[in-house]
């Protein structure tokens, strides 16, 4: 015969039956909190450098109260630096979208800038750069403008030891 | 467990009552099937893999976790204290392994069918010698001084460790490998598949990963 009767958790269910009601509320916070962060991640780039990692050691096994609240409390923590990384990310690219169309606008007043498509918040390797028409006639005359260059580096091989 | 008559069924595992009160949901299912006669995966298998490469891509990876099955799998994991950013989810390991490695990579039939079901359905299935394993699985805590597994060298658990065990001894930790004395091996007979249901994953869901990976060992 199975005995599924367990000692173990006597104190998560014996004395402190009140808390199953408080620990069954964060579970579901942490769920909600989760369900966030993974939407989040589609918005996420790599070079955001998140850590997504709250780390937990120990196993799999029942969390008391003070446990899940951890849980919870990181769960928030992280969704609040996304949320404030990915903020930041998006007010930078729209600056840099700004910048970019004054940039376009007037070129010699932004001489030898480099926005890339990243920058803008666009897909690809492309580069807006400010250059003289010429090389140095441009300089010397005040001819610049904006070239744009598009295209991937080559893949090359990776550096070996020597 | 005979393999003779009727055609085998899944079969729900019980749970204990803590594990019940505080993960509703929970629970372990299982499957005994004829263990395949041949270690590698026959040409079909091998191409239902590369069939799945194509399919499977890294912006699939990215949008994984808001799939209700491997978010399921995640929150369950948050909440018996696993960071599946640490200890990565089946599905999300496998997924990061073929883009690692450019493609599902076969690694003998048995290996093959458990990737298959694991990348089709988002639920995790793993496989034991049947008849190594003593009674019905349930799952359960772990108690004071016992291990994982019965063979030299065996893990010691610490207490209240969530485990899937038998009616004599622990075999593998909750979404954690089995002990090595029960894995299938060369004379094996009868494989036991089980996977573990969380909150979120309707039983159907759970027993369709089985079905999956007994049709490809017969295969």
């Amino acid at each position: 015969m199975v005995v599924i009767a367990d000692r173990q958790v006597a104190p998560l269910l014996g004395e402190e039956v009140e808390e199953a009601p408080a620990r069954r509320a964060l579970r579901a916070q942490i769920a909600r909190l989760e369900a966030e962060l993974a939407r989040l991640t589609a918005e996420v780039k790599p070079r955001d450098r998140i850590a997504w990692s709250i780390g937990g050691e120990g196993g799999p096994r029942l969390l008391g109260i003070g446990e899940l609240e951890r849980v919870r409390d990181d769960l928030a923590e992280r969704l609040h630096e996304v949320r404030e990384t990915l903020a930041a990310r998006a007010a930078r690219e729209a600056e840099n979208r700004e910048r970019l169309q004054r940039m376009l606008r007037d070129p010699a007043r932004h001489r030898f800038v480099r926005i890339s498509a990243a920058d803008v918040g666009q897909p690809g390797c492309g580069v807006w750069h400010v250059r003289p028409r010429l090389g140095l006639i441009g300089m010397l005359m005040g001819w610049w403008q904006v070239k744009l260059s598009s295209g991937c580096p080559l893949p090359r091989p990776a550096a070996g030891p020597a | 467990m005979s393999l003779q008559g009727e055609p085998p069924a899944p079969r729900e595992g019980l749970v204990a009552e803590p594990l019940r009160e505080e993960l509703p949901g929970l629970g372990v299912v299982s499957l005994v099937v004829p263990a395949p006669a041949t270690k590698r995966s026959p040409e079909g298998v091998r191409e239902h893999l590369a069939v799945l490469s194509t399919r499977f891509r890294g912006a699939d990876a990215l949008a994984l976790r808001q799939r209700p099955v491997p978010h399921a799998y995640r929150v369950a994991f948050r909440h018996v204290g696993l960071d599946p950013d640490t200890t990565r989810t089946p599905v999300e390991a496998a997924a990061i392994e073929r883009l690692v490695q450019g493609g599902f990579v076969s690694r003998g039939l048995l290996d093959d069918a458990l990737t298959i079901a694991l990348v089709e359905t988002g639920v995790p299935v793993w496989a034991l010698d049947a008849d190594a394993v003593d009674g019905d699985l349930w799952l359960r805590l772990a108690r004071a001084g016992e291990q994982l597994g019965e063979h030299d060298g065996a893990l010691p658990l610490p207490d209240g460790q969530i485990v899937v065990a038998d009616a004599r001894t622990p075999l593998a930790l909750l979404f954690g490998e089995p002990a090595p004395d029960r894995l299938p091996h060369r004379r094996t007979a009868r494989l036991l598949l089980y996977a573990l249901r969380v909150d979120g994953v309707p039983l159907v869901h759970v027993e369709e990963a089985l079905w999956q990976c007994a049709d490809v060992l017969a295969a």
